[in-house]
């Protein structure tokens, strides 16, 4: 009898431990980059981030007492391989939430994939249709083109121009950038003389240039990522072109100004993720202490500057992080945290999800700036 | 069509079509010298480049000095891609030695994405950015450069061809190797001249073009791909032929995005090369081999 008690007594107490370690288990993370590979741009900086965020949060504790694991893949940017990735994130990693892919061709291939074993999905990826039509175990954290553009077509109407030149590059980013900016031209009454496109390896735009100098538009908004955008700008101030020249989101970062010049530069405007431009941001806005921290964190770490993409990630660890301290840690409750989410103040902007938004951004998400002396300086 | 759109098209045409020619004279003096097309061509260009930015911000050199320095580095470079590369294989067929050309590109081009990362670079401008106005038309001072450096060296490379021992020596290795070899020419150092001139070319058109393109790990695709262009159209020869064919590439490429639609323009250089490839193989200027028996 007495045996049977100190044998029921151990038992009980070996229980009690595994319960315990069993609350304090850790919740795992997963993420997917497209660490190497030709979208590598995005992937490197979203991994560091991930990672950054995850030993800061262990080192503070982790997030509700639970420590955070991050189960990081490479993609290498290849839809098929993020597809097998993710289930193996599901099946044998099991964890929590998937953070990432970094393209939208990735995003898509993952999709159906995390519905069906409803684990929730953030994505780092721009493309509209991640969230249009609204799925409900899939988020994402780059603000729409649109909304970029929208930014440039209210400044525009605020200076009465209505006249406009697309200059577009021939990929991804700047055939939807040329779609969108189409679209919304017609809906806000604006008109489209001309719309020339250049390839992202091109090295010289002047044709294109001297034919819209030729029609003369009121201002030419040019949509691609470096460095084309940075040889238009050399070759408009060649031309001798004096239109307003407005640039994508695409080229917020300090780098287009070297590329282009500080003198070329000059004068030309851009809606810009408020990272890229956080030391012209009035001190009282709501987003200046992160984005300084998250700037000074990242460079301390790993001695390059921090990037907007790496910034994508960022916020979905906020997002999901967020949901589980108000939740809890079961891929529905951080599904239905990210949901109602709402005015989280992170990178990107201050996300409001709904059941309708699983993007969660607006127009605050993007400040106009226009390039002086070499610097960022915002428009009112 | 207005007069100073058509000049600013064609002065636009001119002075790409320019670097085009640099980088297609590489090319066929190559051909001339082995029998095969380097397609490690363009990767020269790319070093020139980023050579010549290395120069300037870790050596700190003034820009005179870094533009001869890169060109040697450049050439260094091409001389150990002939030694190790193409000098000790055994069965020398032309489908081999393309084969290994394009995977010393890849290599080369693998190798300058872990030295420089994926960033473009900018180099700044030889002597200032402002505008010289033409007619109604604007060139800037480094087009000038492109066009002066291209002149010299073409004229440069005309006077080593038909004037020096060596440079006949390599004509003849040209017309027909074995004749030449046993006429006491050796031919396999004959072909490391060839890659000796060609990548210093190409490091030379890489480091006058990255003032206005910028330069990358990766401009040298491209920018190879049409420098071949140009030397099919010319023929293969490594005289003003070439050169004439990398104006008119650049010309038409210049005006067909202008006046017919950007969205064209790399088709435009393709539909060229493919047309002269099933017209006239010979190239525009070049007459028919006629083969005897």
């Amino acid at each position: 009898m007495k045996k049977l008690t100190i044998l029921i007594s151990c038992l009980s107490l070996v229980l009690m431990t595994v319960s315990l370690s069993c609350a304090a288990g850790t919740i795992k993370i997963g993420g997917l980059f497209a660490v190497t590979g030709p979208a590598s741009f995005l992937g490197e900086p979203e991994k560091r981030t991930l990672e950054l965020l995850v030993k800061e949060a262990n080192e503070k504790g982790g997030i509700g007492g639970q420590k955070l694991e991050a189960v990081i893949y490479d993609t290498m940017g290849d839809p098929t391989k993020a597809q097998q990735l993710a289930t193996k994130l599901i099946k044998d990693d099991k964890v929590s939430v998937i953070i990432g892919p970094s393209t939208t061709g990735e995003s898509m291939a993952v999709i159906p994939v995390v519905e069906k074993e409803k684990i929730p999905l953030i994505s780092c990826a721009a493309g509209i249709k991640i969230t249009d039509p609204v799925r409900s175990w899939v988020f994402k954290t780059p603000a729409n083109d649109h909304i970029a553009a929208e930014k440039i077509f209210n400044y525009m109407t605020s200076k009465k121009q209505k006249s406009i030149a697309l200059l577009t590059v021939t990929d991804g980013f700047g055939a939807s950038g040329r779609e969108q900016i189409k679209t919304l031209a017609k809906q806000k009454g604006f008109t489209i003389v001309a719309d020339e496109v250049y390839g992202p390896k091109d090295t010289d735009m002047t044709a294109q240039l001297t034919k819209i100098r030729g029609i003369k538009p009121d201002a030419i908004i040019c949509w691609g990522t470096n460095p084309g955008p940075a040889v238009i700008t050399k070759n408009v101030k060649q031309l001798g072109i004096k239109t307003p020249l407005y640039m994508s989101h695409g080229v917020a970062s300090k780098k287009y100004i070297e590329l282009a010049g500080a003198d070329a530069a000059e004068g030309v405007m851009l809606p810009a993720g408020k990272l890229a431009v956080y030391d012209a941001l009035q001190k009282s806005d709501v987003q200046y202490k992160l984005l300084k921290g998250y700037d000074q964190s990242y460079k301390k770490s790993y001695g390059v500057e921090s990037s907007t993409f790496g910034g994508y990630a960022y916020d979905a660890f906020l997002l999901a992080t967020g949901a589980i301290k108000k939740n809890g840690s079961s891929p529905e409750q951080i599904r239905n945290g990210i949901e109602h989410t709402s005015k989280l103040v992170s990178i990107s902007g201050v996300f409001t999800m709904s059941p309708k938004d699983h993007n969660g951004l607006d127009l605050s998400a993007f400040e106009m700036v226009k390039v002086v002396k070499g610097d960022w300086t915002l428009l009112k | 069509m207005q007069f100073d759109q058509l000049l600013q098209y064609t002065l636009s045409g001119l002075s790409t079509g320019a670097i085009y020619a640099l980088i297609g004279i590489g090319f066929s003096i190559i051909y001339n010298a082995t029998g095969i097309i380097n397609f490690a061509q363009g990767e020269f260009v790319m070093l020139g480049g980023l050579l010549t930015l290395s120069s300037l911000e870790l050596l700190k050199l003034p820009l005179w000095a870094a533009i001869p320095c890169s060109v040697a580095f450049s050439t260094v470079i091409g001389i150990l891609f002939e030694r190790l590369a193409i000098r000790p294989l055994k069965q020398p067929t032309p489908i081999n030695l393309v084969i290994i050309t394009i995977g010393g590109s890849i290599l080369i081009r693998g190798l300058a994405m872990l030295v420089w990362g994926k960033d473009t670079h900018a180099i700044p401008p030889f002597s200032g950015d402002t505008p010289i106005p033409v007619g109604g038309a604007t060139i800037l001072p480094q087009h000038l450069w492109i066009l002066a450096i291209t002149l010299i060296i073409i004229i440069i490379n005309k006077i080593y061809f038909y004037h020096t021992i060596s440079g006949k020596a390599m004509r003849a290795c040209a017309y027909n190797r074995r004749a030449a070899g046993l006429v006491g020419i050796d031919v396999r150092r004959m072909v490391l001249f060839s890659f000796i001139i060609s990548s210093a070319m190409g490091a030379v058109a890489g480091i006058i073009v990255a003032p206005l393109t910028m330069t990358a790990y990766d401009v040298g695709v491209m920018l190879g791909l049409k420098g071949f262009c140009a030397a099919i159209i010319g023929g293969m020869s490594s005289g003003i032929s070439t050169v004439i064919g990398g104006l008119i590439l650049g010309v038409l490429e210049s005006l067909g995005a202008g006046l017919i639609s950007s969205g064209y323009k790399d088709a435009i250089a393709f539909i060229i090369l493919l047309l002269i490839l099933f017209i006239r193989p010979q190239g525009l200027f070049g007459k028919a081999d006629s083969e005897r028996v």
